[in-house]
């Protein structure tokens, strides 16, 4: 059935017991993004430790996937260099944009692999790049005041 | 509203309409619960604006051929049965892309006024002046007066809403006061399908001289609408809320204050006298439509307005009313099911938002769409009406004239679908 396709295990998991949630002191910058079609929002900060991603904390109102798709975030980044916490974001958009044709790579993206389904439904692409583009903006505005 | 007519014979009428018989997400039946947006269009609508394509299509009110004499007959002929399904004289109704446009038409020409010459005065708005608005409002009428408000400096209030959803009417005069010039607000609610008292709020705003700007959005479309007995100054609504085309939307304006209402676009079929040093502007309506005006769209708005009439607008609202009762009931026997806004049909249409408790209205929509059940979610374009109503965002079923009882049902089970999805039933 579609609906397992799109909302796997994997997804429902990270909902339920989302990884890392929570606003947390100290940080170095803060991002806080909307999703102006539905009203969803995440609230997301970042501590860089040197080039190292030592945490990532947010807070939040927003969809499963949305939900889901920030707590893999924060497994697949802290305690990554920004460089390889920026290529997996790069897959993960990739792959988020590529309308379920793009084969996601395990060894990159782990849990994220779980979002493929996601992928070809666009209205919901954007709830699943809602906190990492969060992370995102997070990292440039650290550097920028770095 | 009561109507003792006869119920509508919905079987025959989606036959009408091609798309409601295709299935979705695998063969699912189609279950179209989201009208509020935007309707679906009867054959007889998609077949004049063929017919018009195919043996008249021309620019209108340019160059003297038999194709463009016919084309403008169309074009005009439509404007003359909207006006008369909407209770107005030919005149006073301006084609629009949208009924956004419309909105936008007013404010700009109002914000246009100060300069515009001793006719436009009545129209000017400037710091010390309040523009009123309602926390109900969908953006379309709410931005646009923010905006001008901005521009000019003049001071936003609105009217708050009860907790169910009902705007707070305790102390109109205290929102309506003597600096107000403006009070726009909706007929009916897009989100909630409330429906506000129009009298109280136009005899309000000509107590203190203000103009009335009415959002017809949704109440054109769905009960007997007459602007001319409602007493409003201006009001705005979309085509393709009504079974008509989109790109098309019309805004009406009484004579008098049309006649004085300085343009908002100009350019070419706007103008009387055109010269190097300046230029002098057509009569109303044309004064605002500038540019080559959209033909086959507006001909296909004046196929749906007959369409809507044979089947009678007291029926279509009856039918519709019905279904919301029987959604009202259905959902509210749902455990960690919240409506949202009034929990009964009393002055509402047909539009029924909620929330269910432990799954997001997006997943919910989600889990919908997959039993072919086509609903709207997020904030429907009313964002301050969603927080004063303390929900993020909802999931909405709205009815038209083709829905019936077993697609309330439909809705009603793909709920109880949902929570057992996600695990909260
Ligand atoms: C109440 C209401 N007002 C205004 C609008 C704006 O209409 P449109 O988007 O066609 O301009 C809508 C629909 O979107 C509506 O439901």
């Amino acid at each position: 059935m579609q609906l397992q396709q799109m909302y796997q295990e994997i997804i429902l998991d990270h909902y339920k017991n989302p990884h890392g949630r929570g606003l947390r002191d100290p940080f170095d910058a803060e991002s806080f993004q909307v999703n102006p079609t539905c009203g969803d929002e995440v609230t997301l900060r970042v501590k860089l430790d040197g080039d190292v991603v030592s945490d990532v904390s947010y807070d939040g109102q927003g969809c499963s996937i949305s939900q889901a798709s920030t707590s893999v975030l924060t497994d697949l980044v802290v305690g990554k260099p920004v460089g390889e916490a920026f290529q997996k974001l790069d897959a993960f958009v990739e792959l988020m944009q590529g309308r379920g044709q793009v084969e996601p790579d395990e060894d990159v993206l782990e849990d994220g692999i779980a979002f493929a389904g996601v992928a070809k439904y666009p209205a919901r692409v954007k709830c699943a790049l809602l906190g990492w583009m969060a992370f995102k903006d997070a990292v440039a505005r650290s550097q920028g005041a770095a | 509203m009561t109507t003792t007519a006869a119920p509508l014979d919905v079987t025959a009428l989606r036959a009408d309409f091609p798309i409601l018989s295709r299935t979705v997400r695998d063969g699912k039946r189609l279950v179209y619960l989201d009208s509020g947006a935007t309707s679906q269009r009867p054959t007889q609508v998609l077949d004049a604006e063929k017919a018009f394509l195919q043996q008249h299509n021309a620019a209108v009110h340019r160059g003297a051929h038999q194709l463009a004499e016919e084309a403008t007959d169309a074009y005009e002929g439509a404007r003359q049965r909207i006006a008369d399904f909407v209770g107005a004289d030919f005149g006073e109704l301006v084609f629009t892309k949208n009924a956004t446009e419309g909105f936008n038409l007013v404010a700009y020409a109002m914000g246009n006024a100060a300069t515009s010459g001793p006719e436009a005065e009545r129209f000017v708005v400037g710091p010390g002046d309040e523009i009123v608005v309602t926390e109900m409002e969908h953006h379309a009428n709410l931005v646009p007066w923010q905006q001008l408000a901005a521009r000019t400096g003049a001071t936003l209030k609105w009217f708050e809403l009860t907790s169910d959803g009902r705007l707070d009417l305790s102390d109109v005069d205290s929102v309506i006061t003597p600096r107000a010039k403006v009070v726009a607000f909706t007929h009916q609610s897009n989100v909630t399908g409330v429906i506000n008292p129009v009298d109280v709020l136009v005899a309000a705003a000509r107590k203190v001289g203000a103009l009335t700007v009415l959002d017809a959005c949704q109440s054109v479309p769905h009960g007997p609408v007459d602007f001319h007995r409602l007493g409003v100054d201006f009001a705005s609504f979309s085509g393709h809320k009504m079974l008509g085309p989109s790109g098309i939307g019309v805004l009406y304006g009484r004579r008098e204050l049309l006649e004085a209402l300085p343009p908002f676009i100009t350019g070419g079929s706007m103008i009387e006298l055109v010269k190097m040093e300046g230029s002098t502007f057509a009569p109303p309506p044309q004064r605002f439509e500038a540019g080559s005006p959209m033909t086959s769209q507006a001909v296909g708005l004046g196929a749906a307005v007959d369409y809507l009439s044979i089947v009678g607008m007291e029926r279509i609202h009856a039918h519709e009313h019905a279904l919301t009762v029987a959604a009202l009931e259905g959902l509210s026997a749902v455990k960690g099911v919240r409506l949202i806004g009034p929990a009964d049909a009393v002055d509402r249409g047909g539009a029924v938002p909620f929330e269910i408790e432990g799954v997001h209205p997006h997943d919910a929509g989600q889990v919908l769409d997959s039993l072919g059940i086509a609903v709207r979610v997020g904030h429907h374009c009313a964002w301050p009406l969603h927080r004063c109503l303390n929900a993020q965002s909802s999931v909405r079923a709205t009815f038209y004239l083709y829905n019936t009882l077993d697609e309330v049902d439909a809705l009603v089970d793909g709920v109880r679908e949902a929570q057992k999805f996600f695990g909260v039933a």
